[in-house]
Formats: structure tokens, C-alpha cells, sequence
């Protein structure tokens, strides 16, 4: 497996903490003051109540694989060069449900269940930005 | 009067390419227009109710379509909600007639996916410049990838084997088979399926629907006016519809749209699983095929790879499933809703031949739009005849 360089990510300012926090190593979510639920993706109001009184908050970091596949085949540039990758969704501690990339194993030994840490690869951009990708490595 | 029974699909056209580099979208539904129209025993002048959705039209689409028709409709739907879209139109149409909004509305899909290269269920992942599709698209999310995600949730949760979800693709070819204009003919065996190359695991190959090109059309007016028409009109007696996503709250990624709309028609048409004839549910993925009938109802979440396994849904099965071959093996131009709903009404009016289910008098098609496993819509009808 190739070493994957991801897309450039695109922030809004709703979404912009997220990255940001990425890009300093922190797993950022989102959770309302009103209600107390934790969301992702973010975004400019509570989806539970509507409440635009919103706070973003350094998460553990560490989930569990909820379910993944090895990809084989994805034509399109970088992946095509990247396959077999890893695709998951992980279970946060915090409750959200992240679709991310496994790394740092053998593709063919990611379990479901199996206990993982976020990881974070910091993109070189040229716009400024200070972006990161949210990966998921297993835990020590 | 309830809607249950109202309307009625008064005629149906599937259109019979599936490779036509030579024609437009808004011609393969125009042309699908003229023989749903000549089906039903009605002219063009009679519509007054448009609906229609592609893979390309924009916000406008359905008023250029207007357009391209010469249309003037009392009436006009161009929602989009994925491959689902028609089966909800058709739902919609049976509403607006029923409240006197029009009536004659016609159903209208079309398609060059094929001729045009499109690489519907993988090679994503770039491009994108929408804040929230950067969620996605870094990590190169397929089509099938998300599909794959649900299988293999499902195996590891109850045991379910490849061979199992092979099968379904095994009977959807046996289908296809019987049907002159599908594209995919040949039979294959649950061992082909396997030993096809895996695309992402633990879909193979043929696992996957096929890509073609396509269209159809579908009359829906009321059962009362189809009656003095030229075909037996097939009822609409249930229909039902649902948004279901990955976000908060996340329910399990086995819980699909197809539980929400499947509750609701079967609940308007006040029917059982066990006295439906057959099913059309989409196809996109063998998974797709398990995981609806699970959520429609026929068994419970768990059970589907028993469930598709000894022939259950094949022709002469307990429930008969897609006897077009389905997008697995007849076509699939992307968004191949409309094809349950005029498969399932051709086998109602008992026209199918050597792939007609006997005695057929209840069916129901469901159609899932977007990527299970992700955010997607359902959308389910009950039609029937007397
Ligand atoms: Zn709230």
C-alpha cells in the first residue's frame, strides 16, 4: 500500500474548528450547551434542538472500529495508487460515528471491535490554511 | 376516500436500450413518454401532470423538460432524491390527483451513464470543494465502499456468508436470463461471484450492479379513469417514504429507509408481508437486496442471508425477487427506481412470460436512493390488481 496523500479538505466556518484542532493534533467535536448532545459533522446549530448555543471540545480521541472494508479498486487519483486502503467508520468515546481511514496496520488485520486512536496527517497547502486529515491507528 | 386504491398505474414503458450514445436524456424520455402513453391508450395532450428526475438535471430540469415536452402542466415534481426519486413521484402523483391537482401525470426517467463513461460506484474522491462533502472525500469514499461497510457489518454481527449474498446475484442472472432485453444473459454460478475480483471487500465484482444506459416512463391516473383505458389498472394501494443518515443519534447502519417507508405503505394498504406475490427492491449492491428485505419486513434483521438462500427469492420461490434481473443484470443507468415500479406492473397484468410469476395480485417495490450506509432516502409502493 502506497502512502496516501489526502484531498485537500474545504472548511466552512462551520466546519473550520474541526480542522483546525486536527492540525494541532486534537480530535474536535461539537457539543451543545442547551441539550448537552455531542455532534458531528458540526455545524451552526444543535441537530438535536436547534439551539445555536454550541461549543467545541477536545474529544479522547480513541474509539473503536464500528465496520470498514479494504478497498481494491477506487480509480480516481490519489486512491487509485493508495489501494488496498482502509475505509471505517469508528465509534467515538464521545458517541459520533467518524468515517475515516485505518492506517498503520495490515489492511487484512483490521477487525470490528478493534480499539483505535485518531492520527493525523497535516496537509501542505498553499491557501494559508492549517488543515489536517483525521485518521485512526490502533491502539497501543 | 382513502388514497389507498385511488390511483392506479394506467401504463408503463421500459425503455429498451441499454447502450445509446446516439440519444439524449430528455430524448430516451420523451421516446419512454410515447410508449407509457400508447401503453395506457392516451396521447401526450392528455398529461397535465409532470414528473422526472436524472442524473444530471439541475435546479431548472424539470421546467426544461417542460420544455423539451411542449408541456403545460397543472401539476409539476421534479424531486430528486436519488435512485428512489420515481417510486416517491409516483406516490406524489397518486396525492395530487387525489386532491384534484391534475389528472394525467406522467413519470419520467432517462439516462446516458453509460455512453458517457460515468463511473457510478467507484472512482470518487476528489474534486470536491463543498465544506461538507470534506468529510467524505478526503478518505475516498466509493459507492461501494459505503455498501461493502453494511455487508460487513452484517457478517461479522450474524454470520452471514459471502455465498449467501453470492446467491442473490446468482438468481437476479437466472432473472435476467429470461429476460430478452437485459443485458447480462449468461448464467453464472455462486463461485464466479466469489472468484470475480473483490472491488471492496468483501464485494466482489458481481456483487455489484452493472452500468448502462436507460429510461422509462410510468401514467398514473385514477383507478376510476384507468378502468375505461387500455390496460388492467394495477392500484396503487400503499405507499411510504424515509430519509434515513449516519449523523447524530447515529442509528445502526443496518437500519435502513426501506423500515420507515415499508411500514408506512404496508400500513396504507393495510396488507402482510406474507400476501405479497413478489418484490422489486433495488439492487445497486447484493447487500442492498439482504438489508431491504430485512428492513421491509419479510424477516427479521439478521435473518436475510437465510432469508435469499435455497432459491427463496428466485422464480417459483416463496417471494419472487426482481424477475427483470434487476440492476445487477438487466440495467442500471444509475438510478433504476422506475424500473421496480414497471417491472412489478407488468407482472401484475401477467404480461412476463417465461419470468412470470403465477397468479400475481400484490407486489410491492422499493427503492433505495444515495448510498446506504451513508445519508439515504427510501421510498415503497403496494400495487395490485383485482
Ligand atoms: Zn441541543
Amino acid at each position: 500500500m502506497a502512502d496516501l496523500t489526502h484531498p485537500k479538505v474545504h472548511a466552512s466556518w462551520e466546519t473550520r474548528g474541526y480542522w483546525e484542532g486536527a492540525a494541532r493534533g486534537e480530535l474536535v467535536l461539537q457539543r451543545c450547551r442547551a441539550c448537552a448532545t455531542v455532534q458531528h459533522k458540526p455545524r451552526g446549530v444543535c441537530a438535536t434542538c436547534l439551539s445555536g448555543d454550541l461549543e467545541h471540545f477536545v474529544a479522547s480521541g480513541r474509539g473503536t472500529v464500528y465496520t470498514f472494508t479494504v478497498t481494491h479498486q477506487n480509480q480516481a487519483p490519489p486512491f487509485a495508487a493508495a489501494c488496498p486502503y482502509v475505509m471505517a467508520y469508528v465509534q467515538t468515546e464521545e458517541g459520533p460515528r467518524l468515517l475515516t481511514h485505518i492506517v498503520g496496520v495490515d489492511p487484512e488485520a483490521v477487525q470490528i471491535g478493534m480499539a483505535v486512536v485518531a492520527d493525523f496527517q497535516s496537509q501542505e497547502r498553499t491557501d494559508g490554511e492549517q488543515f489536517a486529515v483525521v485518521r485512526f491507528r490502533p491502539a497501543d | 376516500m382513502s388514497l389507498s386504491g385511488a390511483c392506479a398505474i394506467a401504463g408503463v414503458y421500459e425503455h429498451p436500450t441499454r447502450w445509446a450514445p446516439d440519444k439524449t436524456e430528455f430524448q430516451i424520455m420523451a421516446e419512454s413518454a410515447k410508449g407509457a402513453l400508447d401503453d395506457a391508450g392516451l396521447t401526450i395532450n392528455d398529461v397535465d401532470g409532470l414528473f422526472g428526475a436524472s442524473m444530471t438535471m439541475g435546479a431548472m430540469g424539470i421546467v426544461e423538460l417542460a420544455e423539451y415536452l411542449n408541456l403545460k402542466p397543472t401539476y409539476i415534481d421534479g424531486t430528486n432524491i436519488g435512485g428512489s426519486s420515481f417510486l416517491a413521484h409516483v406516490s406524489h402523483a397518486a396525492a395530487a390527483i387525489h386532491a384534484g391537482m391534475c389528472k394525467v401525470a406522467i413519470v419520467l426517467y432517462g439516462s446516458t451513464a453509460a455512453s458517457n463513461a460515468v463511473a457510478i460506484g467507484t472512482g470518487m474522491g476528489h474534486g470536491s470543494r463543498n465544506p461538507w462533502d470534506s468529510f467524505q472525500s478526503p478518505y475516498g469514499m466509493t459507492t461501494v465502499g459505503s455498501y461493502a461497510m453494511v455487508a460487513q457489518l452484517h457478517m461479522q454481527r450474524y454470520g452471514t456468508k459471502p455465498e449467501q449474498l453470492a446467491e442473490i446475484a446468482v438468481t437476479m442472472r437466472r432473472h435476467a436470463s429470461m429476460n430478452p432485453v437485459a443485458k447480462m444473459r449468461t448464467p453464472i454460478t455462486v463461485d464466479d461471484v466469489l472468484s470475480s475480483r473483490l472491488i471492496s471487500a468483501p464485494l466482489h465484482l458481481l456483487d455489484c450492479c452493472i452500468i448502462s444506459d436507460g429510461g422509462g416512463a410510468i401514467v398514473v391516473t385514477s383507478t376510476e379513469r384507468a378502468k375505461d383505458l387500455r390496460r388492467k389498472p394495477v392500484q396503487i394501494l400503499g405507499c411510504g417514504e424515509s430519509v434515513c443518515h449516519q449523523e447524530i443519534g447515529a442509528p445502526d447502519l443496518l437500519t435502513m429507509g426501506a423500515r420507515q417507508a415499508g411500514e408506512l405503505a404496508f400500513g396504507m394498504a393495510g396488507v402482510q408481508r406474507s400476501d405479497i406475490d413478489l418484490a422489486m427492491v433495488y439492487d445497486s449492491f447484493t447487500i442492498t437486496v439482504l438489508s431491504t428485505l430485512e428492513n421491509l419486513g419479510f424477516c427479521k434483521v439478521g435473518e436475510g442471508g437465510d432469508f435469499v438462500s435455497g432459491g427463496r427469492i428466485g422464480l417459483g420461490g416463496e417471494l419472487p425477487v426482481n424477475l427483470d434481473g434487476g440492476g445487477l443484470s438487466s440495467n442500471h443507468p444509475g438510478m433504476r427506481g422506475i424500473f421496480l415500479a414497471i417491472e412489478a406492473t407488468k407482472q401484475l397484468r401477467g404480461e412476463c412470460g417465461e419470468r412470470q410469476v403465477a397468479n400475481a395480485k400484490l407486489a410491492v417495490a422499493h427503492g433505495t436512493g444515495g448510498t446506504l450506509g451513508v445519508a439515504h432516502s427510501g421510498a415503497t409502493l403496494i400495487l395490485g390488481v383485482e
